[in-house]
């Protein structure tokens, strides 16, 4: 803490003095009552592979320090800390275990390391001091009572596996019954340079490495050469400042730089790989609904005329590798800052996740040294997105979960937000003058090179070297930052706002002044604990920071405001005129350059690119008799499988504007897209969806791309948005791109995103990219990411009660499947399910646009009962979803099903795009049937709902001939127990 | 300092026409819906309250305890769902002991003049740290004490989904007997512990509110109809004098047709069963009142 006592300065591990003792509270359930945390830890342990256990228990403890009798100690525990109706408390003792499964349980207490944020000692602090205790400083502490058969040294090894993370936390054997709280340091802040200019190639290769800056030769020969032109030496600021600003995670040198392509569609050149790919598009389609795209933290489209809709998605991959909680947790908080932080800020609505693990069910054994097994992982990240999202009041409504041994090492995790902006705060600029103001959370040493941390591969290492990348977040810091946020906005206080996202103050700052100039003072900024380099201040990635532009006259009204609700505001500086940004640490100018350097400095390169199409042969199968068996399986993987473990986590309903949820039906079958209404008393919505396949891009990811954004957008019409009013965002997390094969396929998928924008005129109005997803395993192996590319939509609905969901909802309605089934299963579930790739990717037909629209005003009209989108698995999956959701089954006959293929298996599994299931209601089928034949959408009328639960499908007989046969025949009970089964992350219930 | 970070919306007025009666001759109903850092229900619990002709007053809980005495002009006080400071020292912690030690009187003066508290999630944790529910002085000192707790779900876990309550109780003006409502749960902390004896005590009072019963209104209900596993599938309790409630569950997530899971079946009823509460809560109120 800052104010922290003045004491001798003794080595740092001197115990406290005497006259402040640390006074230890250690709180546990009264006996008898149940131990759901006891359990999950024992589940947990058990899961780390330790054997025998008989029992685990878990101690709260707590260790306070201040001016405090052993009286008000008491009082501390029984009237906040403990809960008197089922916990019990000891004061400087050990609690009174009392009657365990017999014999003496090993001990370990798990602790957080220093520096890293924990809310719940926070908390503890300010209640005490809440009810009038002079409490100092708190730490807090998990203790577990293990009772197994296992040896210590067996329990450690698991607990440190299951209970506890060491980037972060330690896991000691044994109680710690005297905490000693660090000692702060202090640090005399001085103007270091950098002699950098007599550097050469080598040497400034290593000053890069030795910085942890990661710049390429040819960036620090462009820094020194403009340094030689200045006639000085850089200080490490100024370095720190251009590492942060050139980082491949802000400037996006790969793909917003210059490449030469060459494959089987011949040689071409681009310039700038975005802005004449996906940026372009949108540009060309001009559609006056998008207000702001590709500048801001989101690009915004028009929600109704008064208010905009905004949305932005990030990766968090490298830091969610590392520390699951943590980095989800960070990486959802990040996302919800940038919609905070768009234009003079929006107020989030809705939040999406979608992530990609190892396989779940991955042998121990097979998990590479310095990463973690997936399960772990997911747990990890799931929890951490459940942490940050609910806290925050933003219901979770949308997401997907994708598994592949290529993601073990570098797990990928995507957030995405969604807010909702008045018209008049989507533009903003910074005025000279304007004050420079942060507020939020306070500064500590978090997350340093984080940006450039996210621009590198992973490593064994990793785990133990990049630990200053990772960061704890506290929802609760950045609730109280949105709530003054919105406050502020709507009294007219800000001229402009930015999030600290990665590079911290100097991103944000060096990002709204661009084109003013600032002064600013980096020892105004509040500290987490003394001793910060005025470098750490300056590029510090400590969460739940926001920047504003304020005027000074309305600066005592903000800081009132802020200080109403406990939200720490100061004025970090000045924006100025004269385009250079100033650092300062006091008097002492750490940092002085010119904006334009700073910002179009980076030295262009032109790449090469090559590609290759990827796959194997189309394997050639015989038409078996049944699938039972194959649908099954494919319900099992769990990537289809059931999601419900996860949905359940997040608060999916909060803001009571839920219309359709992620679980649908009366057995809860899974929705394609989510519906939110996100102003209260109107029936105006949002419909969220997203498009991902990866093995497609293992193909090709031209195709994946045309593929992907139309699985984005048929979900989003089959669940009743309108195709013509719906954005998309792209996320690219790939592999390292300098190999031209790699870069190659981003090209191709980048021409992908531009062809589809084009052929469905949907714009795209914001994206990320994320590279260097590998992982290079200890024996030197490098595993690379299969390229991921995540399309995010976003459409307006005029009225959330003409929406439809998927599962069936009447008896002796028709079932129809529209659009065409070819025999594309390159990439299909099908094949994977069977260890193979395949080649016949799916195109998109160039009347795909048609058929969505008739799709939509079919919905509209209300003649749609139940709409579903055959995607993972094909028109199998589809069918058995929209059944087992409901309590009613389905036949259907493959022979009606429009297409160039009539082979059952490949009708059955084929991915083939812009397709759709629909149980029409019956009395309307003849309109619907006439709507579509005008519409030239093919339409199968291939069988109908029925009151017996049964997944019943038919269709020629594999020998030929003219009988039906029947090749799937399963009860619905029998579907959805495989479907649920597939991802069942606990055994409880 | 009244202020709000979400005063409902011009449109939102315009849409709710018709159902909230906004006749000028009676004095209006004063509503003041409490906010702490991580409150996150507060809008739509003072939207559900607003429909019935409430006037809101979205509030920080700092200004209130700046000057308590506003307490004194409202009819009712709601504490909405959320995670009050965090909730890491177990749900409503901070919140209840702020309220306990600073607001206790104003709050009783509240209930004693006929006016309502109700704690929906996150504001049933932070009553029953206060004591208010149940409301019973164990220890003698003329104050309530804390005889309940709402526990770690069974299976430890955030849970969210729909579930069925049934009012079983003759002694709130929140709740009629036998009443079904079909709303969602959404917590990590809702599972109902206490003695023996106080639980006698509360249905011996008929304090017992709600309770979770299956979809089709059968007793017991084991999870998922119980979704916490709570004592005796409780899921709301009242004080003695039926005018303080506190409940899990979320009412106000089902205020408009379309939030009712069973929608899109078309089997939902027509008027929003979350609505209930709010609805006999403003006529006790507007008949003490006006």
């Amino acid at each position: 803490m800052p104010s922290a006592t003045k004491s001798s300065s003794r080595s740092a591990r001197a115990p406290a003095r005497a006259s402040r003792p640390v006074y230890r509270v250690e709180i546990g359930l009264q006996a008898g009552l149940p131990d759901p945390a006891g359990r999950e830890a024992h589940e947990n342990l058990a899961e780390a592979g330790l054997g025998g256990i008989r029992e685990v228990r878990v101690l709260r403890t707590f260790y306070l320090r201040g001016s405090l009798s052993p009286k008000q100690v008491e009082r501390a525990a029984r009237d906040v800390l403990a809960d008197p109706v089922q916990e019990r408390f000891a004061v400087r003792e050990d609690l009174e275990i009392g009657a365990g499964p017999g014999g003496a349980p090993v001990v370990v207490t798990v602790l957080r390391k220093a520096g890293v944020t924990n809310s719940e000692a926070e908390s503890a602090r300010h209640a005490l001091q809440g009810i009038g205790l002079n409490v100092r400083d708190v730490q807090s502490a998990r203790t577990y009572l293990v009772w197994s058969s296992a040896e210590k040294g067996e329990v450690l090894a698991a607990a440190r596996q299951a209970l506890g993370n060491d980037v972060i936390e330690d896991v000691k054997l044994g109680r710690v019954r005297t905490f000693v709280f660090p000692k702060p340091a202090k640090r005399r802040i001085k103007r270091r340079t950098v002699a950098i200019r007599p550097m050469k190639g080598k040497a400034l290769v290593t000053l890069s490495y030795q910085m942890g800056l990661s710049l390429t030769k040819l960036e620090m020969e462009t820094i020194r050469d403009r340094f030689i032109e200045l006639d000085r030496d850089p200080t490490d600021v100024e370095l720190e400042t251009l590492a942060q600003t050139w980082s491949e995670h802000c400037k996006h040198k790969t793909l917003a730089g210059a490449v030469t392509m060459t494959d089987a569609d011949g040689e071409r050149s681009f310039d700038n790989l975005l802005k004449e790919t996906i940026f372009d598009a949108t540009m060309k389609l001009g559609k006056s609904w998008c207000w702001s795209v590709f500048e801001d933290n989101a690009g915004v489209i028009d929600f109704d005329g008064t208010d905009g809709v905004c949305m932005k998605v990030e990766t968090h991959n490298h830091p969610s590798a590392i520390e699951p909680y943590g980095g989800a947790g960070t990486g959802i908080g990040g996302v919800i800052r940038d919609i905070l932080g768009t234009g003079k800020g929006a107020r989030p609505v809705a939040n999406t996740d979608i992530f990609c693990f190892g396989p779940p069910d991955l042998p121990m054994s097979e998990v590479p040294k310095g990463s973690m097994h997936p399960r772990r992982v997911l747990k990890g990240v799931v929890a951490g997105v459940r942490d940050y999202g609910n806290r925050m009041g933003i219901p979770t409504v949308n997401g997907a979960v994708l598994f592949d041994p290529r993601y073990v090492g570098n797990p990928v995790v995507y957030a995405g937000c969604v807010g909702i902006i008045p018209k008049r705060d989507v533009n903003k600029r910074a005025r000279p003058g304007d004050l420079v103001v942060a507020f939020g959370g306070k500064t500590g040493r978090d997350g340093i090179h984080g940006a450039t941390f996210s621009s590198v591969e992973l490593h064994a290492e990793s785990e133990s070297v990049s630990s200053g990348a990772v960061q704890i977040g506290d929802p609760i810091t950045e609730k109280k930052v949105l709530d003054v946020l919105i406050q502020a906005r709507d009294k007219r206080l800000f001229t402009a706002m930015t999030d600290c996202g990665a590079g911290g103050f100097s991103s944000a700052v060096g990002e709204m002044a661009e084109k003013t100039g600032a002064d600013v003072d980096v020892s105004k900024a509040p500290l987490k604990y003394e001793g910060l380099d005025a470098y750490e201040i300056w590029i510090s990635e400590a969460q739940e920071r926001m920047v504003a532009a304020i005027p000074p006259a309305k600066w005592e009204t903000f800081k009132a405001l802020c200080d109403s609700e406990d939200v720490e505001a100061f004025v970090l500086g000045t924006f100025t005129d004269d385009k250079r940004l100033k650092v300062r640490h006091g008097k002492t100018v750490l940092c002085d350059m010119d904006m334009a350097f700073l910002h179009d400095g980076v030295p262009r390169v032109v790449r090469e690119a090559t590609f290759e199409p990827g796959g194997d042969a189309e394997p050639t199968w015989k038409t078996k008799k049944r699938y039972d068996k194959d649908i099954l399986d494919l319900l099992a993987m769990p990537q289809i499988g059931s999601k419900e473990w996860i949905i359940r986590q997040y608060d999916h309903e909060v803001q009571a504007g839920a219309v359709v949820r992620p679980l649908t039906g009366a057995n809860d079958g899974p929705s394609d897209a989510a519906v939110v209404a996100p102003t209260l008393g109107s029936n105006r919505g949002l419909v969220l969806s997203n498009g991902i396949n990866p093995t497609f891009g293992e193909i090709d990811p031209y195709a994946m791309a045309m593929a992907t954004v139309d699985e984005a957008l048929r979900n989003a019409v089959a669940t009743g948005a309108d195709p013509t009013r719906i954005a998309v965002l792209d996320n690219f997390t790939w592999g390292n791109c300098n190999r031209p094969s790699t870069r190659g396929t981003i090209v191709r998928a980048c021409e992908g995103c531009h062809d589809a924008a084009m052929l469905f005129g949907t714009p795209f109005i914001s994206g990320k990219d994320s590279l260097n997803n590998e992982f290079r395993t200890e024996d030197g192996e490098l595993i690379s990411v299969p390229p991921t590319l995540l399309i995010s939509a976003i459409g307006v609905i005029k009225d959330v009660r003409k929406t439809c969901t998927s599962d069936l909802k009447q008896a002796g309605n028709p079932v129809y499947v529209l659009g065409a089934t070819h025999d594309e299963l390159g990439g299909s579930h099908w094949y994977r399910l069977k260890g193979r790739v395949g080649r016949n990717v799916p195109k998109v037909p160039s009347e795909a646009p048609q058929w969505m629209l008739a799709v939509h005003r079919a919905i509209k009209k209300g003649w749609v009962r139940a709409a579903h989108d055959p995607s993972e698995g094909g028109l199998a999956v589809a069918a058995a979803e929209m059944a087992f959701a409901s309590d009613l089954g389905l036949r259907l006959d493959l022979r009606k099903v429009k297409g160039t293929t009539k082979d059952a298996q490949r009708v059955l599994f084929s991915e083939s795009t812009t397709r759709f299931v629909v149980e029409v209601d019956k009395a309307k089928a003849k309109d619907f049937e006439a709507a579509m034949q005008k519409a030239g959408v093919p339409c199968g009328k291939v069988g109908r709902v029925t009151a017996e639960p049964r997944l019943m499908i038919v269709g020629k007989v594999p020998e030929g001939g003219r009988t039906t046969h029947t090749f799937v025949d399963v009860s619905t009970d029998k579907l959805r127990t495989s479907w649920r089964g597939a991802l069942a992350l606990s055994e409880e219930n | 300092m009244a202020t709000s970070t979400g005063t409902p919306r011009r449109r939102a007025k315009t849409a709710a026409k018709g159902k909230a009666s906004t006749k000028k001759s009676t004095k209006p109903i004063r509503i003041l819906v409490l906010r702490a850092p991580g409150t996150n229900c507060d809008r739509e619990s003072g939207y559900a309250f607003e429909r019935f002709g409430a006037r809101i007053t979205h509030m920080h809980v700092n200004a209130l305890l700046d000057n308590p005495k506003q307490l004194s002009r409202v009819h009712g006080l709601v504490i909405p769902g959320g995670f009050s400071y965090g909730d890491d020292l177990g749900a409503g912690t901070v919140l209840g002991t702020a309220l306990r030690t600073q607001l206790r009187d104003p709050i009783h003066r509240l209930v004693d003049k006929g006016g309502i508290v109700l704690g929906i999630c996150n504001g049933f944790q932070v009553l029953v740290k206060t004591g208010l529910l149940p409301g019973y002085d164990e220890t003698g000192d003329g104050e309530p004490d804390r005889t309940v707790a709402l526990a770690s779900n069974m299976q430890n876990r955030y849970e969210d989904r729909w579930v069925t309550l049934r009012a079983v109780t003759d002694n709130s003006v929140f709740l009629k007997r036998g009443d079904l409502i079909h709303c969602p749960v959404a917590h990590a902390e809702g599972r109902l512990v206490c003695s023996d004896a106080v639980l006698d005590r509360m249905s011996a009072a008929d304090q017992i509110a709600l309770r979770y019963v299956t979809p089709e209104g059968e007793s017991p209900a084991s999870f998922p109809h119980n979704p916490n596993g709570s004592l005796d599938d409780i899921a709301g309790i009242t004080d003695p004098t039926g005018r303080v409630l506190g409940l899990m569950p979320h009412p106000e997530r089902n205020q408009f047709p379309w939030q009712d899971a069973r929608f899109h079946r078309g089997t939902a009823p027509r008027k929003p069963e979350g609505l209930k509460p709010f609805e006999n809560a403003m006529r006790h109120l507007k008949k003490t009142f006006s």
